[in-house]
């Protein structure tokens, strides 16, 4: 199984030299690691190759890594009915600069790329329809980034009075609590009173 | 006469609309009664589900998989211990995967059973309905008496399954089968040649081959047009290789054959159950690995070790090693896909659910286009939404 993945990934690695950065299998899955503005080049050779066949975006996602300079991974999960193989594509990109759109190459990445503008804030460029797709209308900020509180800013209840729904600031009876579990022999990156003993 | 300018009409479809399956804005675009434009507004029902896991440990995240498409909890369950257990190198023992395949059709029966008979009641037909929940309410006892709960189970857990079964459920769940084969026939007998269902179904909603791949369908909506795929037969998980079931495949691509095809499959699916009690071994439901799965109640009043791990497991839960998997299962309604990202930690860094009813309704424009606005509620029901899972 990997031996076959080894093959495949060197083949695209190879043929796409100058948009593909590398490959690596782990878990017995194929990751390809690409520069973010030739996507739909690299998407559209995985599509039409005939070694790779990709026939089927099933999803693109976005994952937060706030203390990187390039704090988004845009992650592409791609599946070939024909040749019965998966892959999975990362592009790293920042807040500001845009990643080309794919909807040209898989029409269903539409509404996955509207959801990943929608939870990470990534802009997607030349999208046909790039608006908020699962939060409400109106809504500010990006819930998915890891900076957004898992309680939110804003909380919404029915006033009777104004007979309409109304937004007020989120007001917490106990402050949300989170705790790391980290046992202090394990990863604890504090001093514990008296540790500063064992160095000297 | 004075010229007059002609105006297409804008309907809002929903969201509280019976044949919406849920909580659905559809802004149809008609021209007379022809639909040109269809954009679905989705999200009335996001509840954050992917944030929330972040949160959680992976024992606390299970539930939320129950809570997706709420009518078959099981299987989106499934996906996420399936995903949890490749990153831990995690082996479950045989009977445990016989349980999970077992209850997994359960799913797909409930699932498939609910869709058919509310499309039959969206076109019409108030029958099948009736008919069709007494059976999921027999099956939900199934789950009540594995799991203690009608349906957000929370049975599958990461190296197996919560509890043994109790005794006799099995061959309860057997001597269902045979009269639910009968059950499915009646259905069939009311809908199949039924003149009225055809009309609405025959021929609307058709999806060829390239659009189903275009539009990253997956399960019925790929089968319906003609394409054998199923992830059970083709990147079989748990035990599914060793059991033998058909998959039917349509023809034309059209609602009818997708309502023929989800019969089909329920009778598969007791096909499996029947041979899943079968073939079931003895022996432990979850894996022996002290540091994911919780000891035994009756182990951790005698063992002090025991108990350690029980309070450890549910304070902070087990470490999962760095690295990022995707894990699929053929749910009902299609490909459902979790990606999981784990940081070394207790929690998940991120977890994606990749649902198959948001990349089917994401095509109701393009299925829609041209249509009638009638068959807008008969291609909703045969792409089968939940919106648990749509909206997340």
């Amino acid at each position: 199984m990997d031996e076959s993945l080894t093959e495949l990934g060197e083949h695209i690695h190879g043929t796409l030299e100058d948009s593909v950065l590398g490959f690596e299998i782990a878990f017995g899955e194929l990751t390809i690691r690409a520069q973010a503005q030739s996507i739909t080049r690299v998407l559209k050779f995985l599509r039409d190759d005939p070694a790779c066949r990709f026939s089927t975006l099933l999803d693109v996602t976005g994952v937060d890594y706030p203390q990187r300079p390039l704090r988004f991974d845009v992650v592409y999960h791609l599946l070939s009915m024909y040749q019965n193989h998966r892959i999975r594509v990362v592009v790293q990109t920042d807040e500001d600069t845009p990643v080309p759109s794919v909807v040209p190459v898989y029409p269903t990445a539409n509404w996955f790329e509207r959801e990943t503008f929608d939870m990470y804030g990534v802009l997607f460029s030349d999208h046909p329809d790039l608006r908020r797709i699962l939060t409400d209308y109106g809504f500010n900020g990006y819930p998915l980034r890891k900076d957004f509180p898992l309680t939110g800013y804003v909380e919404v209840r029915y006033d009777d009075d104004e007979k309409r729904v109304v937004y007020e600031p989120v007001k917490l009876v106990q402050e949300f609590r989170s705790f790391d579990f980290m046992s202090p022999w394990e990863g604890a990156e504090y001093l514990l009173p008296g540790d500063e003993k064992a160095e000297g | 006469m004075a010229e007059q300018e002609l105006r297409n009409y804008h309907l809002n479809f929903g969201p509280q609309h019976p044949a919406a399956h849920g909580v659905l804005r559809l802004v149809l675009e008609l021209d007379g009664e022809v639909v040109e434009r269809v954009d679905p507004h989705i999200g009335l029902l996001h509840r954050g589900t992917e944030k929330l896991i972040e949160y959680k440990t992976y024992l606390q995240a299970t539930p939320y998989f129950d809570r997706l498409d709420y009518v078959a909890p099981m299987n989106q369950e499934h996906a996420f211990v399936l995903a949890a257990e490749r990153l831990l190198g995690l082996e479950v023992p045989r009977r445990g995967q016989f349980i999970r395949v077992l209850y997994s059709e359960i799913g797909r029966i409930l699932a498939h059973m609910l869709n058919v008979t509310t499309q039959a009641m969206d076109v019409g037909a108030l029958t099948p309905p009736l008919w069709g929940f007494e059976e999921r309410e027999k099956l939900m006892i199934f789950y009540e008496r594995a799991s203690g709960a009608r349906m957000h189970a929370n049975y599958f857990r990461v190296g197996g399954v919560h509890r043994d079964l109790p005794p006799k459920l099995l061959e309860d769940i057997y001597n269902f089968c045979d009269p639910c084969a009968a059950v499915l026939d009646d259905l069939e007998a009311l809908l199949t040649g039924n003149r009225i269902f055809k009309q609405r179904n025959v021929d609307i909603g058709v999806v060829s081959q390239q659009e189903a791949l275009d539009w990253g369908f997956s399960g019925v909506m790929v089968r319906g047009s003609g394409m054998a795929w199923d992830l059970r037969r083709s990147q079989p998980y748990e035990v599914y290789s060793e059991l033998d079931f058909d998959i039917p495949v349509g023809k034309n691509g059209d609602c009818f054959d997708r309502y023929v095809i989800r019969m089909e499959e329920m009778r598969q699916s007791l096909r499996i159950m029947k041979q899943c009690i079968e073939m079931m071994p003895g022996g432990p439901v979850h894996a022996n690995d002290g540091k994911v799965v919780p000891p035994s109640r009756a182990e951790m009043k005698r063992s002090m070790e025991a108990l350690i791990h029980h309070f450890k497991l549910y304070t902070e839960g087990y470490h999962v090693p760095e690295g990022q998997v995707y894990a699929a299962v053929e749910a009902p309604k299609g490909e459902f896909g979790v990606y999981l990202v784990s940081d070394g930690g207790n929690k998940p860094y991120k977890c994606k659910i990749r649902a198959p009813g948001y990349a089917h309704l994401q095509a109701m424009d393009h299925l829609c286009k041209g249509h009638m606005l009638a068959d807008v509620a008969a291609i909703l029901g045969s792409i089968d939404i939940v919106f648990g899972e749509v909206d997340r």
